[in-house]
């Protein structure tokens, strides 16, 4: 081999790779990246909450543009890329025991384009004005009119530019995951047989495509309202006193594509997640996943009623009242697969023999972090409580934790738990535990106590509360507590990026199949997976997912690749 | 490490229930009618509260329970359609339980009296503005283009019933035990006026007119916020709300300044 077929290799195999490992790799690690970003923003905030006024570069602009750039960076940016791009593009064909995804240019696009909105992302915050603090939300007219928020030059283009990348990227892999799932998988595999993480990211994919359109329309308009001057979301309007030439558009159109998108949205995000949280908990409490159909059946339901409930974010935007009995009913529906799920994994620990190794804690931090984040929905989603409620830090507690928090827990536990597969060496288990413990007790230290500010009435996105006078004495020692234990959970995620760094370095060679799993993507010939993954042929299915502890069975895992013989029994033959 | 961590679970429930009773956050004491926005809100935090110290209890249950032992082995259970059933009952139940009584507050929230005083609340950056209806009872026409320096509100002066209309830059006085209907705008982007003692927010919203309505039942001076981004002002953009007797409150309009006297085309 010449060094100039090397260099060649050397890009196509890491840098332009068409493998879906390693754009799964590159996803991760970019997600990851932009996350620690949003954290930093985080601190940044918390910083001014706890200790206001004492940090000097802080200011309400700043603020709001910090404020602007964490949501949008943590819920588009880390969380939809990590689950969708990341977690997708390694398990997908793994688990369905294909060789790749079904269009693999069509992947590498995918990840570089979705790079260069992360790098337009963070462009903003180098051009004048810097970047946008209008909101995730983006709400116009406050997006839109020249200097009513920070960052209304370059800023709001800039993030509009992003997002539309962004989408084009979303819908490159969405398409990819979708077709790769229906189209690709191997002998045996029928659907009632995939693992629910496969179910999970399909699902969410399949709503990515149908919700990211809505976004997509609403961020074109809303450029034009900002480049051109149009009037799609601008009514007559004054700012500070001067008529502007505007006039004939409606602000809640907006409001309706963008929750048309952003409900969904959370889902795009939390049935994957719900998928990867079903692994590590059936895998590591070695019993089948309790009501797999109904795991399915839920995730579906959910995907379906998801669309229904865009404006339960709406009560009091002044859309027609009305239409708050149709939203409240559809969006306290929805509650009912959820808990479906949450009954169904508390179940699979039930009589399990549970292993208490690091993805099986954040196994159990997705439980309860997902069962206090999930109920708190329900007073925002009953309409009336959601009148005093909306908008406070009821919010904030409530999507941190069930959208932030919960769904983390199922990454982190992900990751975790595929690292031996992904890089052919374990992580050192005692990081691991330290790193969930501060996490999840810490999470709880933040984000609980936010419910109780939102019960009193303390608006979200505020830059300080010194205005506010119906606030204890004591509200100022809370925020610094929340701040300390922010800080500290954030330095436990330095805690995990420097173990999974080492790790993968230096850390003890893992065996095949460490966690005796019964999926596919442990069954590989070798680990980690060669480009193509399989041998000579890939495998063929003979069994559901969850074959875990089969009454008469030798071992108490048997993979979905092993035929049923008289002494291997099937042990789903009841449910599949 | 299980016992830790259900340890750990509970320290975690009982922790939050604490912080509950400690009381020190909670609801601002009530001063209008909506005490069943306030009955339904705590009938729907009640049925959460026992759903999140059962659910957690549970599950601080099983990991110590069915933590891996070396004699036992997991048991093969994929599924009981009894217990789904069940336990799908129950969520029904339970949701049944809160909603009935929100909507039913709620289709009283979004129905306002016929005799509700009308009071216009106007939002700008970074302020609340009122406009009261004047002995006609009736507000004059407003129009955003009309909006100007020495016409802030942008009400239509050929409007008869606009003459009368009475306006304050600062301050909202409400005489107690009446019902109130607020007409809501806003010249600029979205504010949200929020008066938590009172429990209702509405956005105002520039291009339409948003409305709620409530009963002061309570004399004292409580404070309207605002609750929707709207630049950098926001947190500062608040002002006083002053419920007093029908007598005060009436001393205190004939004090303020009205459209025929100071708004100029
Ligand atoms: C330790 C981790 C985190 C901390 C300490 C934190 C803290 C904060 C703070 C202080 C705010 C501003 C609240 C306000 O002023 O209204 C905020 C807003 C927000 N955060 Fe986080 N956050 C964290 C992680 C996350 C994660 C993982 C997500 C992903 C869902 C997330 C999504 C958001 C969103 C969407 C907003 C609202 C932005 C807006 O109002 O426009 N955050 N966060
Ligand atoms: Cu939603
Ligand atoms: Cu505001």
């Amino acid at each position: 081999m010449s060094h100039h077929d090397h260099h060649q290799s050397f890009w196509t195999r890491y840098i332009f790779s068409q493998d879906h490992k390693v754009i799964a790799i590159q996803y991760t690690v970019t997600a990851l990246f932009i996350g620690l970003v949003g954290l930093v923003l985080s601190w940044l905030m918390r910083l001014q909450l706890g200790f206001p006024g004492e940090f000097r570069f802080l200011n309400p602009g700043s603020y709001y543009q910090i404020l602007t750039q964490h949501g949008m960076i943590m819920i588009v940016y880390l969380l939809t890329a990590i689950l969708l791009g990341g977690f997708g593009n390694y398990l997908i064909p793994l688990m369905i025991g294909a060789r790749d995804m079904a269009f693999p240019f069509l992947n590498m696009l995918s990840y570089w384009v979705y790079l260069l909105s992360v790098i337009v992302l963070v462009a903003a915050f180098f051009v004048p004005g810097g970047p946008t603090g209008a909101g995730w939300t983006l709400y116009p007219p406050l997006s839109a009119l020249p200097n009513a928020a920070p960052g209304s030059g370059w800023g709001i283009k800039l993030m509009l530019v992003s997002l539309v990348i962004f989408i084009a990227s979303a819908t490159m892999g969405g398409l990819n995951y979708v077709t790769t799932v229906l189209q690709c998988r191997t002998k045996g595999m029928t659907l009632m047989r995939m693992p629910l993480s496969v179910w999970g990211i399909f699902i969410g994919a399949a709503m990515a495509l149908l919700a990211f359109p809505a976004l997509f329309v609403g961020g074109v308009m809303l450029l034009l309202d900002n480049l051109l001057g149009t009037s799609f979301f601008i009514p007559a309007v004054t700012l500070f006193g001067q008529q502007l030439p505007r006039e004939g558009g409606n602000p809640l159109l907006f409001q309706h594509l963008f929750w048309y998108f952003g409900h969904p949205e959370v889902y795009v995000v939390i049935l994957p997640a719900m998928g990867i949280a079903s692994e590590l908990i059936a895998t590591h409490s070695r019993k089948p996943i309790f009501g797999y159909k109904a795991m399915v059946i839920a995730m579906a339901a959910i995907a379906v009623i998801g669309f229904l409930v865009w404006a339960h974010h709406m009560f009091v935007s002044g859309m027609n009242p009305y239409f708050g009995f149709f939203f409240a009913v559809s969006t306290l529906i929805i509650a009912i697969p959820s808990a479906v799920k949450v009954y169904n994994w508390l179940l699979t620990l039930w009589r399990g023999k549970i292993q208490f190794n690091t993805p099986m804690l954040f196994g159990i931090g997705w439980i309860s972090t997902f069962i206090i984040g999930g109920l708190t929905g329900l007073p925002l989603g009953n309409v009336i409580a959601d009148v005093p409620l909306h908008d406070t830090y009821f919010v904030v507690g409530h999507f941190h934790l069930v959208m932030g928090v919960a769904a983390l827990m199922a990454i982190f536990g992900g990751i975790y738990h595929w690292f031996p597969k992904v890089t052919g060496r374990m992580f050192n288990e005692t990081l691991g535990k330290l790193h969930f413990w501060v996490t999840f007790v810490g999470a709880y230290m933040i984000f609980f106590p936010m419910f109780l500010l939102g019960i009193l009435g303390v608006p979200r996105r505020y830059f300080d509360f010194e205005a506010l006078q119906y606030l204890p004495t004591q509200t100022a020692g809370l925020n610094i507590v929340i701040t300390i234990a922010a800080l500290i959970v954030g330095a436990a995620q330095v805690v995990f990026l420097v173990n999974l760094i080492w790790s993968a370095v230096r850390g003890r060679r893992a065996e095949s199949n460490p966690w005796h799993a019964t999926t596919l993507e442990w069954q590989t010939p070798t680990t980690p997976p060669p480009h193509g993954n399989w041998g000579a042929e890939t495998p063929t299915v003979y069994r559901w997912a969850y074959d875990y502890s089969v009454p008469g069975a030798e071992r108490d895992f048997i993979p979905q690749n092993v035929p049923a013989t008289p002494t291997v029994p099937a042990g789903t033959a009841r449910t599949v | 490490m299980p016992v830790f961590a259900s340890v750990v679970l509970v320290l975690i429930v009982v922790g939050a229930l604490a912080l509950v009773a400690s009381g020190i956050w909670w609801f601002t004491p009530l001063a209008s009618n909506w005490n069943e926005i306030d009955g339904a809100l705590l009938i729907t935090l009640g049925v959460i509260g026992i759903a999140f110290v059962t659910l957690n209890l549970f599950l601080a249950y099983l990991i110590l329970r069915y933590r891996a032992r070396e004699q036992e082995r997991a048991q093969f259970i994929p599924d009981n359609p009894k217990i789904e059933k069940i336990l799908i009952g129950i969520t029904a139940l339970g949701i049944i339980i809160l909603l009935a009584p929100g909507l039913f507050a709620y289709s009283r929230f979004i129905s306002p009296p016929r005799d509700a005083m009308i009071v216009e609340v106007v939002g700008e950056q970074w302020r609340w503005t009122y406009r009261y209806a004047g002995p006609d009872g009736k507000l004059g026409r407003a129009h955003p283009k009309l909006i100007s320096p020495k016409n802030p509100f942008g009400v239509d002066i050929a409007d008869p019933a606009a003459q009368d209309d009475i306006l304050s830059y600062t301050e909202l006085h409400l005489p107690v035990n009446r019902p109130v209907l607020l007409h809501i705008r806003s010249k600029d982007v979205i504010h949200s006026f929020f008066i938590p003692h009172f429990r209702a927010k509405m956005d105002a919203v520039p291009g339409m007119v948003t409305h709620y309505w409530f009963v002061p039942t309570r004399a004292g001076k409580f404070q309207a916020v605002c609750a929707e981004l709207c630049g950098i002002g926001h947190h500062r953009m608040h002002s006083p709300v002053i419920v007093e007797s029908l007598e005060k409150f009436q001393e205190w309009l004939a004090k303020q300044p009205t459209v025929a006297a100071t708004v100029k085309p």
